[in-house]
């Protein structure tokens, strides 16, 4: 009992640093734990695959810094993924903070392609204030809503966006996503309306309300979380951050669901005992 | 006047959206077109009024001397200094912005980037912290969210696998974790998102028509 | 295992930034306050700076200076009020006066003007997003709903087919307050809390792991990038 007493009563910081210690162990010493691949990352990387090679895709990477660890290695597969298939790429970014951070990721990606030029396979059209406005406009011409690319660019003037006129010119859509406006927003204002094929990738907080999207197949496939974007690198061949977090996850996890069943334990015992 | 003509707007031009969702004639596409272009430019106004707020707020701090009035200080340079750099990188490069190299891009990927992800980054601490002192199974309802949120939490992740690797595939925590997701955890999601959609229906005519006025604000 | 600590000066400023923040778990401390206010001053400014060059100059400054010398994105069109779709020329005149009435708001005499621009955002949001949700979740997700619930050869289907229409039907009755829950209507909205339960629950794994995944983050760029461990 002086066990149950001792609990109830331990200063939250040795929480903290116990979930420190055990999410930092494993990015020392790696335990390799296996990764299942699980049904809707199939049907993303399915979904990139059945693209027709050498089509113009449309990816809009709707995210901050705060998301990094989840939707960076999600933006550098599904990058890569489509580079691979010799695919043209058009990204838009409808967050604020992120126009930066995925120029980044996407030209360190762009860089294992030394055959693919800026402004001719890939586009990096900047941020858009005006979160749904945005989508509807696009579906009405993509130029006229973004007259400069990030890169001061005058888009017209791109060799990418001579056969880009609006939705009817992408086979498919590829959000990642961390929230508003995201990947909810795109299917009810673009794949409902304009009926554009799309695919997910979305931090782990926000992919349980995306499951009735899946089902319906208004998303073919979705990521979700680190989870996903390792999985997604498992079934690409590849060894990313998000495969290398999923040990420290994994002791997390393990962590998380002690101190639920240990705290009600004490509880219960407390409350037995009063 | 001053609430009827802002009523009379919204309502104008929330009829006029809804009919272009149906009507594909140039007479309604262009001028709604026009309109969501002009809802862009109002928004990024909007923006930047926010960030104009932040610092009359924090100006006003300094200047009653609040409590943390030094750390306001830093506040206002920071923005201030964030963006006279942003308009002098913006102006030599032609409107271009942020630009690889440049002190802003310097600022965006060091500061902003690095803070933002750092912040987020606490709340695992304080998840585990909240999962051992604050929940508390006490009734059926509860233990079938626990049952859930452990299946899911363990099954999510290798060592789910590995652990219930001695088990038929059908009881392995990756499988659960999997049926739980496409079954019982899809039907609640689609019913939460089936009546949010009415709500959100309702709400987007009330406030069309009218009825629903608290966007104005004030009493004049 | 080797140490190459990384050179760049802007890792460190921001490996220093970052242990601020955390020394927040130990106790509140003027660390902390000071990467916090930092924070807050660099995303605020940000976000105008970026507001201003990518929407306001991109969208209106830039099209607004073609339409005053006659011309625009579509050439074919002379004259400032020449507009056609995707170049409004001199109508762009509009949003530039909604978006200055904004800055009303800051004045209290003349407040009341800020909105007509707010009307303006309500009005076209409420319109785009009734549609929305009317199409993309509310009819696309009921005619998902209507499926078959048995499949010859494939009892599982069937099962999970039963499950989840029963589990759906249930919450959506939880959600019907125009009647008391008594009877069978109580009946049906006490199975339907079980699975709205079990979905939270599910809802609170994936949160788990989202903040995990925030923290992995961060702990990888300092051994990565900061402390370059190898």
């Amino acid at each position: 009992m002086w066990l149950a007493t001792w609990l109830s009563n331990l200063d939250r910081r040795w929480l903290f640093l116990v979930m420190g210690v055990l999410v930092l162990e494993p990015l020392l010493f790696p335990l390799s734990l296996p990764l299942r691949v699980t049904p809707p990352v199939h049907g993303f990387a399915a979904a990139i695959d059945s693209v027709p090679a050498g089509s113009t895709v449309l990816m809009s990477c709707d995210y901050d810094p705060a998301s990094i660890p989840e939707l960076v290695p999600m933006t550098r597969t599904a990058f890569r993924h489509l580079l691979s298939r010799r695919c043209k790429i058009v990204i838009t970014c409808l967050w604020s903070g992120g126009p930066g951070l995925v120029d980044s990721v996407t030209s360190e990606v762009a860089r294992e392609f030394p055959d693919r030029r800026y402004g001719v396979d890939w586009v990096n059209l900047g941020y858009k204030s005006g979160n749904e406005a945005v989508m509807v406009l696009m579906g009405q011409g993509i130029r006229n809503v973004f007259p400069r690319d990030f890169r001061g660019n005058a888009v017209a003037t791109l060799p990418i966006m001579r056969s880009v006129r609006d939705y009817t010119s992408f086979p498919l859509l590829v959000n990642i996503s961390a929230g508003y406006p995201g990947t909810k927003e795109w299917v009810q204002q673009v794949q409902a309306r304009f009926h554009l094929p799309m695919v997910a990738g979305v931090t782990a907080v926000s992919a349980p309300e995306f499951y009735p999207y899946l089902q319906s197949h208004q998303l073919r496939g979705m990521l979700g979380g680190m989870a996903g974007a390792a999985e997604y690198e498992v079934a690409r061949g590849e060894k990313g951050t998000a495969s290398k977090g999923m040990d420290a996850q994994s002791l997390g996890h393990l962590f998380v669901a002690l101190c639920i069943v240990v705290g009600n334990v004490v509880s219960f015992l407390q409350r037995r005992r009063s | 006047m001053k609430r009827e003509v802002p009523l009379f707007i919204t309502g104008a031009i929330g009829l006029f959206m809804i009919l272009s969702f149906f009507v594909p004639h140039h007479w309604v596409s262009v001028p709604a077109d026009f309109l969501q272009a002009c809802a862009v430019i109002v928004v990024a106004f909007g923006y930047v009024l926010g960030g104009a707020n932040v610092l009359r707020v924090n100006l006003e701090g300094i200047s009653r001397r609040e409590r943390g009035w030094g750390y306001k200080i830093v506040l206002v340079v920071s923005l201030l200094g964030t963006v006279a750099i942003g308009i002098a990188d913006g102006l030599r490069h032609n409107g271009s912005f942020p630009v690889e190299g440049t002190p802003s891009k310097w600022i965006y990927d060091n500061l902003y980037a690095t803070m933002s992800g750092t912040m987020f980054a606490l709340l695992a601490f304080f998840i585990a912290s909240a999962a051992f002192r604050a929940f508390r199974i006490r009734t059926f309802d509860a233990g079938l969210l626990a049952v859930a949120a452990l299946i899911v939490m363990l099954g999510r992740v290798p060592v789910g696998d590995v652990a219930t690797s001695w088990l038929p595939e059908w009881l392995r925590l990756g499988t659960l974790q999997q049926w739980i997701m496409d079954v019982p955890q899809n039907a609640s999601k689609r019913a939460i998102l089936i009546g949010a959609a009415l709500g959100v229906m309702a709400t987007g005519l009330r406030v069309i028509l009218g009825i629903e006025r608290s966007y104005l604000g004030g009493e004049d | 295992m080797t140490l190459h600590p990384s050179h760049d000066p802007g890792i460190w400023v921001g490996a220093a930034l970052t242990l601020c923040i955390f020394s927040f778990l130990y106790r509140d401390n003027p660390f902390y306050k000071f990467a916090e206010h930092l924070f807050v001053g660099v995303s605020a400014g940000y976000l105008i700076i970026l507001s201003y060059w990518t929407v306001i100059d991109s969208n209106l400054v830039q099209p607004l200076g073609l339409a005053f010398h006659g011309t625009g994105t579509k050439t074919a069109n002379a004259g400032m009020w020449a507009a056609s779709q995707g170049d409004y020329r001199g109508w762009l005149l509009v949003p530039a006066v909604f978006g200055v009435l904004l800055f009303t708001r800051l004045l209290p005499k003349i407040g009341w003007m800020s909105r007509l621009a707010l009307a303006l955002i309500i009005g076209v949001y409420a319109g785009i997003k009734t549609t929305g949700f009317a199409q993309g979740d509310f009819v696309a997700q009921v005619q998902a709903s209507l499926q078959p619930l048995w499949k010859a050869g494939d009892p599982a289907f069937g099962i999970n087919a039963i499950v989840f229409t029963v589990g759906l039907i249930t919450s959506l009755l939880f959600f019907f307050f125009s009647r008391e829950h008594k009877g069978a209507l109580g009946v049906a909205s006490r199975v339907g809390i079980g699975f709205l339960m079990v979905g939270f629950g599910a809802g609170y794994g994936y949160t788990v792991m989202s903040r995990i995944s925030l923290l992995i983050g961060r702990l990888q760029f300092l051994l990565e990038n900061w402390l370059g461990l190898r």
